[in-house]
């Protein structure tokens, strides 16, 4: 380590700390000492990534920091260090800055709930891993934080564990994640076998020679293509998203931390850790292209119909995710990483606003109970329209900026991707808009007025009167998530609307100049780019009008959601039920989420089930290794009850076996005498 | 002159006898007699081969026989009283408490 | 050729022979026992022949006149009766007689194959008290010792084991009772 070392190791180090003390001396403590231990520590790792922050502009990029051998194997290596660029000081802080928010809010969400030390015990945990997986320097590492955090997802999403539906949500969860886990390492085990090392520093120096693969088959392609498994399982993309609709079951603090701000967007951030790699297999960028997509219009057309709110968000942030691999496959790296920091503030927001609402009414969480809440709960509703008006892309608000650069370099690369990109914007700005006039206007058609309602146990309602505001350390992380959502997208202003665009250049070092010459008539490599152009394939110059005019359309594509939403929830409220009763049939597909569970179920629930019971279990287990054991007991037991006539007690028989004896030795010295002569 | 293998011969037709009264009888004490049978068989035997290699440690180790078997007559006897005393027969069949 | 030597022989072998099958045959256990005497004694004669006269005169003192008295002594004493004709033991039936047998006839079949052995002449080799006493003092003189232990043991054995249960507590009571006193 150099002398100006900046212990980087501490900043993951030190929520485990936390999630130890709580872990094992949680149990007897007041909450207020473990709520004290929690908040320190996750407080610290943010007071720590601030701290890095103000000595980044001194460092030396990539900022390497190793802090032992973790083993060799002939000449593979593996060490225990950290990587600090500006990519991992953008996550770094999302991660901590939002985590430690979350870890606020959940102090009063989770007051009344039992398991109190556990859960933030867990949360702690999981800063850590995430923590891990951002700062390693190594695939490796990298990979351990992906596992851990798939591993606290599990813990917190099974929290309430005495529910079924909780437990096995866990467990799909962690299964589904597997899956994806399988083929990164695949690709890890193809990087060692062809670079040798899993450094980042070795991995990207031998890549960047090497040319684009053409079409389809090569080395390159494989191991993005097996990276995209890993982050479609972890990111919940087509076809490994099934878990997070039901990953829902958890306490909603963690559905913000975990399932929208920071765990799913591990697999964007090692896309973009990785874009050397894939910017050398456009086959995969395609692909990877693609999926998101298609993920980003399929979930937004399932999330019009749902009617439990944090489904809706659910699923909204399936369709986000989609968004960002969108981005990553045509090469807009820096557009993804900033519509990750920008989704963290505002999927965060709305997931904790509607937490703050499913407080508020006692446990309710299906829309359908709820209605009117906008008077009698004014802090939530206003956060939460701060996050919903982000969303749906309504400048001058953080989700505008970072959606519209993504549909703009989507663009520039197929207008396919653009077409269906704010198409599914529209569906954005109209499914969040409907769950906003559901839950906050309108008549309130809920129980908690009457009585102390305490219909999903979810969260369970806990007996105040009434529908009745959170307390102020739920809304102070509310309001601050919601002025970062409102002013967060303003480090990114394109320069066609004036600004200066400072997050693409500050992540310009990171994805700029490593990449191989993709198009002609751009920039070639080793001729220096003016610095007013420093994207990683730089825009056009022409193209300023073109793009307000895609921002126009784009910012109309919202502002016609919200209308529509206005039209079938506000104004003519028995609509939509006559809507889906006309179209019935493909309302039916759509609310059942087009029954991909069912036919998963079906395709390979089923059938792994079957051959785990027949063959592994009562062919292998009951009928092989039990039965082995069971056999050579009982042979022992025959054998022994055959031999045991012998033990007669009758004295003769004795006397036969020592006459037989004996005259079998007589037999043998006989024989022995005669022959040895 | 009686070749030494007639000895031989006699000796182990009664050894052969006493493992034959051994296994047959039912009587304890009969037994007890078979075995005595066979000592004495054995005994022949030894003082025969002395004979025809000339050493006198035969005779010394029958005189150790004899010995031997006494004190083994002696207790034995006493055991056979004191069976005799428990299971109140002297039927071999019946003393049979050493079954599994 | 025919000698004296082989008449006696034969002819004391015959009867150790038929004593030996009596002792089988016999029911009673007395009538055995007299078999068995009979054996001995037609076996000191054969030691006699063989020139083994203080063999012969220690078989007819102690195991002829001792030890076949304390079995008739305890077959008195038990009043051993007639066997009974009960179901013995098949392996003793199955497996004994026939290796027995087997055993015997090999032994046959040895001993007639090697034949070639000498003769043993009559009193062949004159086993005196004197020399086999110096024999036992100087050679044997371990076994001798260890041997004379082993029938102390012995008498300590057959004493306590065939002596009656209330006999052993009578003489233990009077300690106890000075004890207790």
């Amino acid at each position: 380590m150099t002398p100006n070392s900046l212990h980087l190791w501490l900043i993951p180090v030190l929520p485990l700390i936390g999630a130890a003390i709580n872990g094992f001396l949680g149990r007897r403590s007041s909450r207020q000492a473990v709520s004290t231990i929690a908040l320190f520590f996750s407080g610290a790792a943010f007071a720590m990534a601030l701290w890095v922050v103000s000595q980044f502009s001194s460092l030396q990029l990539p900022y390497l920091e190793t802090l032992a051998t973790w083993f060799r194997a002939g000449s593979f290596q593996v060490d225990f260090a950290f990587y600090l660029d500006q990519l991992s000081l953008v996550m770094l802080l999302v991660v901590t800055g939002v985590g430690f928010l979350i870890h606020v809010y959940s102090v009063g969400y989770m007051w009344e709930e039992g398991g109190f030390y556990r859960f933030f015990a867990y949360l702690n945990l999981f800063m850590f891993f995430m923590l891990t997986l951002i700062l390693a320097s190594n695939y490796l590492m990298m990979f351990i934080g992906w596992e851990g955090v798939g591993l606290a997802s599990y813990l917190l999403i099974g929290f309430f564990f005495t529910r079924d539906s909780a437990a096995a949500a866990g467990k799909k969860a962690f299964i589904v994640n597997r899956i994806g886990d399988f083929g990164f390492l695949i690709a890890l085990f193809l990087l060692i076998k062809h670079f040798g090392s899993l450094n980042f520093v070795d991995v990207f120096r031998s890549v960047q020679p090497l040319n684009p693969e053409t079409a389809g088959a090569g080395l390159l392609t494989a191991i993005a293509l097996l990276m995209m498994v890993g982050a479609a399982g972890k990111s919940a993309q087509i076809p490994l998203y099934v878990w997070l609709p039901d990953a829902m079951e958890g306490p909603t603090p963690v559905s913000a931390l975990i399932h929208a701000a920071t765990m799913v967007t591990a697999g964007v951030y090692m896309v973009s850790r990785s874009h050397m790699i894939f910017e050398r297999a456009p086959m995969a960028l395609t692909v990877v292209a693609i999926i998101g997509t298609l993920t980003a219009l399929f979930a937004a057309t399932i999330g019009i119909t749902q009617t439990d709110i944090k489904k809706v968000l659910a699923y909204s942030t399936i369709s986000q995710l989609g968004y960002m691999f969108m981005a990553c496959g045509v090469a807009a790296f820096s557009a993804a990483i900033f519509h990750l920091m920008t989704h963290a503030f505002f999927k965060g927001l709305l997931f904790l606003a509607a937490g703050s609402v499913i407080h508020a009414v006692g446990g309710e969480q299906d829309m359908g109970h709820m209605g009117g809440l906008r008077t009698k709960i004014p802090w939530t509703f206003w956060t939460m329209t701060a996050g919903t008006v982000a969303i749906a892309g309504i400048p001058p608000l953080a989700g505008f900026f970072s959606k519209d650069e993504i549909l703009w370099r989507a663009y520039q690369a197929s207008w396919i991707y653009w077409a269906l990109g704010l198409f599914t914007a529209f569906l954005t700005s109209f499914y969040m808009f409907r769950l906003w006039f559901l839950t906050f206007f309108g008549e309130y058609r809920g129980a908690a007025e009457e009585k102390h309602g305490h219909g999903h146990d979810t969260h369970g309602g806990h007996g105040h009167g009434g529908v009745h505001e959170s307390p102020k350390i739920m809304l102070v992380p509310l309001v601050i998530l919601a002025v970062l959502s409102v002013i967060g997208g303003w480090v990114g202003v394109p320069g066609s609307l004036g600004g200066n665009n400072r997050f693409d250049k500050f992540l310009g070092p990171v994805f700029r100049s490593t990449a191989p010459v993709l198009n002609a008539e751009h920039v070639a490599p080793g001729e220096t780019t003016p610095p007013e152009q420093q994207t990683e394939g730089p825009e056009p110059r022409t193209s300023g009008t073109t793009e307000l005019l895609f921002t126009g359309i784009s910012v109309t594509a919202a502002l016609l959601g919200f209308a529509l939403a206005w039209f079938l929830y506000l104004k003519n409220p028995q609509l939509p039920d006559r809507i889906a009763a006309s179209l019935n049939g493909l309302y039916t597909a759509v609310v059942h989420k087009y029954y991909v569970d069912e036919i998963y179920s079906a395709l390979f629930v089923k059938p792994l089930l079957a051959v785990s019971a027949q063959v592994f279990w009562k062919g292998i287990d009951q009928n092989v290794i039990d039965a082995t054991v069971d056999n050579s007991a009982d042979a022992a037991r025959e054998v022994s009850d055959t031999v045991r006539h012998m033990q007669s007690g009758n004295i003769r028989s004795y006397a036969g076996w020592v006459a037989v004896g004996a005259a079998a030795v007589i037999v043998y010295m006989i024989w022995i005498g005669t022959t040895i002569r | 002159m009686v070749p030494l293998s007639y000895y031989l011969a006699l000796s182990g037709f009664l050894f052969a006898c006493g493992v034959a009264g051994f296994l047959i009888k039912r009587n304890i004490i009969t037994i007890f007699m078979s075995i005595e049978l066979m000592l004495n068989g054995v005994n022949l035997s030894f003082v025969a081969f002395a004979a025809q290699w000339n050493a006198l440690s035969g005779h010394v180790f029958v005189f150790f026989v004899m010995v031997v078997a006494a004190a083994e007559a002696a207790v034995g006897l006493a055991i056979i009283i004191a069976v005799y005393r428990t299971r109140e027969t002297l039927n071999v069949d019946q003393v049979d408490l050493l079954k599994l | 050729m025919i000698s004296l030597h082989l008449i006696l022989f034969a002819a004391f072998g015959l009867v150790c022979v038929a004593g030996a099958i009596n002792l089988l045959v016999q029911r009673h256990p007395i009538n055995s026992a007299l078999s068995l005497v009979v054996v001995m004694g037609s076996l000191a004669v054969e030691y006699l022949l063989l020139g083994a006269e203080f063999v012969a005169a220690v078989q007819v003192i102690v195991y002829a006149g001792a030890i076949m008295v304390l079995f008739v002594f305890v077959i008195m004493l038990l009043n051993a009766g007639e066997e009974e004709r009960t179901k013995g033991s098949t392996v003793a039936m199955v497996l004994g007689i026939p290796g027995m047998l087997v055993g015997g006839v090999l032994m046959a079949w040895v001993l007639l194959a090697h034949s070639n052995t000498r003769s043993v002449a009559a009193g062949a080799l004159p086993g005196d008290p004197q020399t086999i006493g110096w024999k036992l003092f100087h050679e044997f003189l371990l076994p001798f010792e260890v041997t004379s232990i082993l029938i102390l043991i012995a008498i300590m054995g057959a004493v306590v084991l065939a002596s009656h249960p209330d006999a052993v507590q009578k003489t233990s009571r009077p300690q106890s009772r000075k004890r207790e006193g």
